[in-house]
């Protein structure tokens, strides 16, 4: 369990990081918090030629609130989330789902973006940035694009960026005042991968349901952002019959992949009932935030 | 006040917490660092090794034609029924398990070794492995060894007469199948060696991660072929074992070649994924039994039929005799059975060896009573306390059908005060109001015996060419009235060398931190057994006992002589040799500095203070009562324990608070077994679980606290009074934690049988019975 020979480089600044990417565009590979990366060097399962260490790149670090949305840097660490980087139901939100990822040093060191990037099924980050419409800045030498979350996540491990790409920044609007959201996961013990997870936000009127949002995790090959489900919840009473109803449909529209860990049936089953949780949890909040 | 009974904390742990304790793999600077070539595939053909031509300084591999002339690891027990099956260091010809050493590699650096041993190719003609019980005993299944043809190693029968009548009258009949999957002993610290060669002796010093020295240096010596006089064995400090660290592996014997044949310097250390690779296995247990019950719910009869997957190979110096012998022996536990058969078999597959870990086939034999109880009490309508009450032994000692005799104990007791801490009253009444609110809890209570302390007798009986069990010590005092004890158990966590200095301390009236337990180094301790199956505190604490107690005669002659009064009324106490009834004291450090230095002044004695003390007990059963109170939630299929409760009789604690953390740490191995730990092999025979992600060993997060009692029996099986209690934890909390699944689902008329109880295991079993009623 030792790596296979790699070189290292270590850009002062984005444009040398983005020189090196373009370089090293065939067998180079980022290094931000190394906590997926270099577990994967280890077992040699990934044996880049070059590692171009970003993680001292500091234009990428760090929050910036904005009235319509949050701006993360990519190399915002984990831990960063554990307090609310801003008022509202995103920062809470935020603040819910941080705690389920890995544990608490890992999440000193592990980075937003790297966790996009690596685009694990099972990551918390990638359901957020599913579920609530992130968008990714693509930056590479002399260009940049941005890439909507559903574009952004190809697959299991696979992603829209490109090899002379770096992920910069990820925007994340801002939900509105009164909403309520649910942020469910289950896995064998604290810390590990999710067997399923879901997120839920749902805006109230009374106890009707007037706009709501709806993903599910580590059930595909990727999070899932599930519409049909939200468009069935809109206008129906926020009440148990409601949310059994809308796992029903959650089970019916998955069909997760078996491991070693869950079979396929019982993490489809899974999905489901984690769902009727987050919502059933959003609404909660939902009805506190509109009597507060 | 006497040393022994106090919550001392470990003398050990200063060291150790301050990052000065020392590891084999401290000792790795400076020498090759050598990594295995291991066989990808479970079965085969090993037609070819191709290895790359090797063009860097310090670089070499070897294979199996190179060790000629290096033997076969080969366990023997003289049954009839055993089949040999010799392990070979490198693979030669075939191989039988995905993770057999094929050959090494050595280089200068261990990232060097891993890129030379990934360029060697081993050309292997798959077989179809054989993985499980079903594929080794089918009629005709190809033999994994071609010695051992029907895939049998090892079989004991046994059938009562009277078992077949006992059935026919009885008024209920109750049977389980009970499974528990696969584990790894999962040591904090992976194996590892290092082989130092010195040129002008030519000896090899082999500082290995080991709980048995003495039988490592003899384990190797032989199949080396060279004298034991050739190699010392030193375990440094070691990061845990629990029975993984007791057999002679291959790679042992591969790192002590390499030293010997480059004359070198050379270090294995290691990593976790090797580990579950390559390290020894554990459980893998199908249980069936059934019993009969009068209406009462007295035992009538049991019948087993027991079959543990021993792996590819037979552990040295054990044998693969441990797991299904134990369970044929030892399956009536704590009950009285008056009619017992038993077939119990140990079955060879191309999985990866298996070897003792902390609790050897009582965890699922505890598992198969406390179900049968539980189960017969609910067809009978009966408490389950009440019905365990009715079989549990109370009259000492007491004789099993296998000829185990179980000295004094406190079965009922230690039962009756577990449940009155628990105040299951008050838990029924929290569950009917958990249960009306859709929540469901359940209880479940696990009593059993720890066999523990045994010496030669135990281990004769069952046919072992290598007989362990006893013990010496040498005890010496320095002049300056230090003490030393060398001792041949080989501790490896537990804390002996604390509670052993506490023994010696008490009967040479020091302090503990006067007495130095030296142990783990051939070279400086007595040939020994080292530390496995619960032995330490009562064979090394008695043998330590028995050679302070030498010194202590020595000392109070010679004081006696000094301060003019018979021998027996000197005391020694607080650094003091003094005569009782009168104020005449002597320092003991004076005492022993005129033994070694005006030994001429002492006519009767021989100069010095140093003795040694021989003993080889019979051995003695600890027991105890677990109760533990679960949350099962039927949407997820999660299991929560809440509460668990410990109420344990090891006779007397020379330590309470390292006797709970004896316990403490073996009841979350046990909650392990019960909920989490699980090596899968795919069916190629591949193992899947090669990480700490994959193979669920629980955090803190997921162990409650355990609430801990003592009661004290004092039986005279041992000269310390005290009892074992190493693997105790270990064996009871399956039982308990499964018990309480089971009661939790009753509403759903369910039974969990397979270990571990994974969420998807406990939701399948909700929806198999929502299917069934369906």
């Amino acid at each position: 369990m030792k790596p296979a020979a790699f070189a290292y480089l270590k850009p002062e600044n984005l444009a040398e990081a983005l020189q090196f990417v373009a370089d090293n565009a065939d067998d180079g590979k980022l290094l931000a918090g190394g906590q997926s990366l270099v577990p994967a060097m280890n077992f040699r399962l990934a044996r880049p030629e070059t590692l171009i260490d970003i993680s001292g790149l500091e234009a990428l670090d760090g929050v910036n609130d904005r009235p319509e949305a949050l701006s993360i840097g990519a190399l915002t660490r984990h831990a960063t989330f554990h307090k609310p980087v801003s008022d509202g139901a995103l920062g809470r939100l935020l603040v819910k789902v941080v705690g389920h990822i890995a544990h608490y040093p890992i999440r000193q060191r592990g980075t937003f973006g790297g966790s996009l990037c690596h685009a694990d099924p099972a990551a918390e980050w990638c359901l957020v940035a599913t579920a609530l419409d992130a968008t990714m800045r693509l930056e590479s030498s002399g260009d940049a694009r941005d890439v909507p979350a559903e574009a952004f996540f190809r697959g299991s491990f696979t992603t829209a960026l490109e090899p002379n790409e770096i992920l910069t920044r990820i925007t994340i609007p801002k939900l509105p005042d009164a909403t309520g959201t649910g942020f469910v996961e289950f896995a064998r013990r604290k810390g590990d991968f999710a067997l399923a997870m879901a997120l839920t936000t749902l805006h109230l009127e009374g106890n009707t349901i007037r706009s709501a949002r709806v993903g599910l995790g580590g059930v595909a090959d990727r999070a899932l952002r599930m519409t049909e489900i939200e468009a069935a919840l809109v206008g129906k009473p926020a009440t148990p019959e409601t949310f059994v109803t809308a796992g029903q449909m959650a089970r019916d529209q998955i069909s997760p992949r078996g491991d070693i860990h869950g079979s396929a049936e019982y993490r489809r089953d899974l999905g489901g009932a984690l769902l009727e949780r987050a919502l059933a949890e959003a609404a909660e909040e939902a009805r506190g935030a509109v009597s507060t | 006040m006497s040393w022994v009974g106090r919550r001392l904390p470990r003398l050990e742990d200063p060291a150790l917490l301050t990052g000065q304790g020392r590891f084999v793999a401290d000792r790795a600077e400076g020498a090759l660092a050598m990594a295995f070539v291991r066989s990808p595939l479970a079965a085969g053909t090993l037609t070819e090794i191709e290895v790359p031509p090797i063009e860097a300084p310090d670089s070499f591999v070897f294979t199996a034609a190179d060790l000629a002339g290096v033997g076969a690891i080969e366990a023997i027990l003289n049954r009839p029924d055993y089949k040999r099956v010799p392990q070979p260091i490198l693979a030669r010809n075939r191989v039988v398990f995905a993770g057999q050493p094929v050959a090494i590699a050595l280089a200068r650096s261990r990232a060097a070794a891993e890129d030379l041993a990934e360029q060697v190719f081993a050309d292997i003609e798959p077989d179809e492995p054989i993985l499980t019980f079903a594929d080794a005993l089918a009629d005709g299944a190809r033999a994994v060894h071609p010695e051992a043809p029907g895939n049998v190693l090892v079989e004991g029968q046994l059938r009562g007469e009277g078992v077949d009548a006992a059935f026919e009258g009885a008024a209920a009949i109750v049977d389980v199948e009970l499974r528990s999957e696969r584990q790894s002993a999962m040591p904090l610290e992976a194996r590892g060696g290092v082989a130092a060669f010195d040129a002008g002796s030519g000896r090899v010093t082999l500082y290995a991660s080991v709980q048995m020295p003495h039988m490592l240096r003899t384990g190797l010596a032989d199949v080396l072929g060279i004298p034991e006089s050739d190699l010392r064995v030193v375990a440094p400090d070691v990061g845990g074992g629990f029975g993984q660290k007791m057999s002679l592996f291959p790679e042992y014997v591969a790192l002590v070649w390499a030293a010997r044949h480059l004359k070198r310097n050379v270090a294995w250390i290691e990593d976790r994924r090797e580990n579950f690779l390559g390290a020894s296995h554990a459980r893998d247990q199908r249980f069936r039994a059934k019993a009969a019950f009068d209406s009462d719910g007295r035992i009538l009869a049991l019948d087993a039929d027991l079959l543990s997957n021993v792996g590819a190979f037979s552990c040295y110096p054990v044998t693969c005799g441990v797991e299904p012998l134990m369970a044929f022996a030892e399956l009536p536990g704590p009950y009285r059975i008056a009619h017992y058969a038993v077939r119990s078999r140990g079955v060879t597959t191309n999985t990866a060896m298996m070897a003792p870990y902390r609790g050897v086939s009582r965890p699922m034999l505890t598992l198969t009573m406390e179900q049968l109880m539980d189960r017969a009490a609910r067809q009978l309508g009966l408490d389950p306390l009440d019905i365990r009450r009715r079989n549990l032994i109370c009259e000492f000692p007491h004789t099993s059908p296998t000829g185990l005799v179980h000295d004094a104990g406190s079965y009922v007791e230690a039962m009756d005060a577990a449940a009155r801490v628990a105040d299951l009253e008050d838990f029924r009444q929290r569950q009917t109001r958990a249960r009306a609110a859709g929540r469901y809890l359940g209880v479940g209570v696990s009593v059993f015996s720890e066999r523990s302390g045994y010496g030669t007798p135990a281990f004769a009986a069952r046919m072992m060419e290598i007989v362990p069990g006893y013990e010496t010590v040498d005890c010496e005092m320095d002049p300056s009235g230090r003490v030393t004890l060398a001792i041949g158990a080989s501790p490896h966590g537990q804390g002996l060398k604390t509670a052993l200095a506490q023994l010696a301390a008490d009967r040479l009236g020091v302090t503990p931190e006067d007495v130095r337990v030296v142990s783990g180094d051939t070279d400086a301790t007595p040939y020994g057994w080292g530390t496995f199956a619960s032995r330490s505190m009562v064979i090394a604490g008695g043998a330590s006992q028995m050679a302070s107690d030498k010194v202590a005669d020595k000392l109070r002659i010679a004081a006696a002589q000094v301060l003019e009064c018979a021998p027996d009324d000197i005391e020694l106490g607080d650094g003091l040799a003094k005569v009782q009834g009168a104020n005449r004291t002597m320092r003991i450090a004076e005492i022993a500095r005129a033994l070694h230095h005006k030994s001429h002044l002492f006519a009767d004695l021989t100069a010095g203070l140093k003795e040694q003390a021989f003993y080889d007990p019979a051995g003695t059963f600890s027991n105890a009562c677990h109760i533990a109170e679960v949350e099962v939630e039927p949407a997820t299929g999660g299991v929560r324990v809440d509460r668990f409760i410990v109420v344990e009789d090891a006779g007397r604690l020379i330590n309470p608070l390292i006797a709970d953390g004896q316990i403490a740490g073996g009841v979350a191995q046990g909650i392990a077994n019960a909920l989490y730990e699980e090596l899968v092999y795919d069916e190629h025979g591949t193992l899947l679980t090669t990480s700490l992600a994959d193979y669920a060993v629980p955090t803190a997060f997921e162990i409650p606290p355990i609430d801990i009692h003592h009661m004290e029996t004092i039986s005279p099986a041992t000269v310390t009074k005290a009892k074992g209690l190493g693997e105790g934890g270990t064996i009871g909390a399956p039982a308990a934690v499964i018990g309480a699944i089971n009661d939790a689902l009753t509403p759903f008329a369910v039974a969990i049988n397979t270990m571990p109880a994974t969420p998807d295991r406990v939701w399948q079993a909700l929806r198999d019975a929502r299917d069934k009623a369906a």
